[in-house]
């Protein structure tokens, strides 16, 4: 059984102008200790999601388990009781501005009634954990995005959750900040087992920290599986947009100015080290022929060397065909790219 | 310049003013405090939306704000007699002063707490607070500095209001000045009030805004 499961998840909001489906018919199961990303564009209802796996929103129909509860099933106080045992981070952090860094993070265990002394040593063990020891005094407007997300990280873990909801906590960041939340993330969830659920709208942060993800599109989850997987194959149109990124629509631009013809467009991915090898410079010395290199993006993620690369292909078919062959060859993954992404 | 008997009649005047302001302050606020809280509560973005409370409360602070204070001040004027046993006086003055300031209370109070974030609202739900732990743990403490700035602005009102009751014998410095200052052409005198109030008005000021100041730490 897994840790989270949803069952037919709908959401609607009723309005004047009419109704608004937030959420239809979500199926999704998130096992103990996955890193689980929930990745959309901005109006794909994830924010809606993840508010009701702790039920701050209800779902319209549909049932959620959490560790083979049903959430719906739960009194008002009980309710309650499950919140305390599930953490979540903000965008904007959210934290009580007019109480210093170690009240705030004492906050949840002086709502379970904590002890005030017991609360503040848990709560300083905490910091250290976010490296903010010496900040306990200070107040939130004294520190910047990053520390505060600390902050804010270090008050969601202070009840000892099970499950830490994450709700596009790195996009007021900036990348190198992203960064180190992210590995601050997976650093809790490696040392503590807590099963993390990230929402957010960047690839980069799906593939730098979660193992498993979900992609959202318009309410219902478009494709969902393991991120390296997805990641080398998308197989819904949603993936695509979100994976090829923003470099197919600039290749579209270039095409339509028609400073360019392309006979094909393969996207191949590197995995392992193979972007370590100068495949594409040898395929060129090989066949003696020329390819287009229209987006590159490599890094290394997670210490092994991982990118994607948009080609275009010469025009002679068979060649085309070669070409392919030659990269599948060489251990990477090749997919026609196609116009509508 | 002026007789003993002067002074001495203007430092009780000046003794009944800060009386009256701050009692009608202080039971304006117990009255206040807890309409404004349920307004802000009730309200269709509140944290329990209620039409029904929220409407009932609207309705009877609109009514209760719209009277001017004089003509409140004189309906009141059985209910002043038995509460207090007399219609006049400073302690007669504190009736209708609270039944006045109360709503008006009420709805600076509930604009402060609106105020609050609400991302932090939720944040504190998501950790498992209940309603009233969001009212007394978070609401009312993110809004502090609003709602000591309101308060100053209502203990200034106050103040004003308790010198118009001194037309019908309200007693305290509007009292005096209505008496001397109207009644008996002494020009003076009023004068010397009026600057008296102004003086007692920037040091309620001047003390508000030095706390408001105090417990801001989002900056």
């Amino acid at each position: 059984m897994a840790l989270i499961e949803l069952h037919g998840v709908s959401k609607t909001y009723k309005q004047p102008e009419g109704s608004v489906h937030a959420l239809k018919n979500v199926d999704l199961q998130i096992e103990k200790s996955d890193i689980f990303g929930i990745i959309g564009m901005s109006g794909a209802g994830k924010s809606t999601l993840v508010r009701c796996l702790n039920f701050l929103e209800r779902p319209t129909e549909g049932e959620i388990l959490i560790d083979g509860k049903n959430l719906a099933d739960l009194s008002e106080k009980e309710l309650r009781k499950q919140r305390s045992e599930t953490g979540m981070i903000f965008q904007h952090f959210n934290l009580l501005m007019q109480k210093n860094v170690i009240s705030n993070v004492c906050f949840p265990l002086r709502l379970l009634k904590v002890k005030r002394k017991e609360a503040e040593q848990r709560a300083l063990d905490l910091l250290k954990l976010v490296g903010l020891e010496d900040k306990a005094k200070a107040y939130p407007a004294q520190l910047s995005g990053g520390q505060k997300q600390r902050v804010a990280i270090a008050r969601a873990l202070a009840s000892s959750p099970k499950i830490l909801l994450c709700d596009e906590a790195t996009s007021a960041l900036d990348p190198q900040t992203t960064e180190s939340i992210l590995q601050l993330l997976k650093e809790i969830n490696r040392e503590m087992g807590i099963t993390i659920v990230i929402i957010t709208h960047q690839m980069s942060v799906v593939q730098e920290a979660c193992n498993k993800v979900a992609i959202i599109e318009d309410g219902q989850v478009a494709e969902t599986g393991e991120v390296e997987k997805i990641f080398n194959a998308p197989q819904s149109k949603a993936g695509r947009r979100l994976i090829y990124g923003e470099g197919s629509e600039a290749i579209r631009k270039m095409e339509s100015s028609n400073k360019m013809s392309v006979g094909k467009k393969v996207r191949i991915v590197f995995t392992r080290n193979s972007s370590f090898e100068p495949v594409i410079a040898n395929m060129i010395l090989h066949f003696r022929t020329p390819v287009n290199i229209l987006r590159a993006n490599t890094g290394n993620i997670g210490g092994v060397a991982k990118g994607d690369m948009i080609l275009g292909l010469p025009e002679d078919i068979r060649l085309q065909e070669e070409m392919e062959q030659y990269l599948q060859d060489h251990g990477l993954e090749v997919q026609e790219v196609e116009k509508d992404v | 310049m002026f007789e003993l008997q002067t002074i001495n009649m203007l430092l009780e005047g000046i003794r009944d003013t800060v009386y009256m302001t701050l009692t009608s302050t202080l039971a304006g606020y117990a009255l206040g405090l807890p309409i404004g809280v349920i307004l802000a509560v009730t309200d269709k973005d509140g944290i329990r939306p209620n039409r029904i409370i929220y409407r009932i409360l609207d309705v009877i602070s609109n009514i209760l704000r719209s009277i001017p204070f004089l003509i409140l001040l004189i309906v009141l004027i059985p209910f002043t007699r038995f509460v207090v046993g007399k219609s006049y006086g400073s302690s007669a003055t504190v009736v209708p002063l609270v039944i006045c300031a109360a709503p008006y209370i009420g709805r600076l109070v509930e604009s402060s707490l609106k105020e609050v974030d609400k991302g932090v609202i939720e944040a504190a739900r998501s950790m498992g607070a209940s309603d009233l732990d969001i009212i007394f743990r978070v609401m009312l403490v993110e809004a502090r500095t609003s709602l000591v700035t309101g308060a100053t602005i209502a203990l200034g009102t106050i103040l004003g209001y308790s010198a118009m009751a001194g037309t019908v014998g309200g007693g305290g410095l509007g009292d005096i000045a209505v008496r001397y200052g109207y009644y008996r052409y002494q020009t003076d005198i009023m004068v010397v009030t009026v600057l008296l109030i102004i003086i007692l008005f920037q040091i309620f000021q001047t003390i508000g805004m030095k706390i408001a100041k105090k417990v801001e730490k989002r900056k």
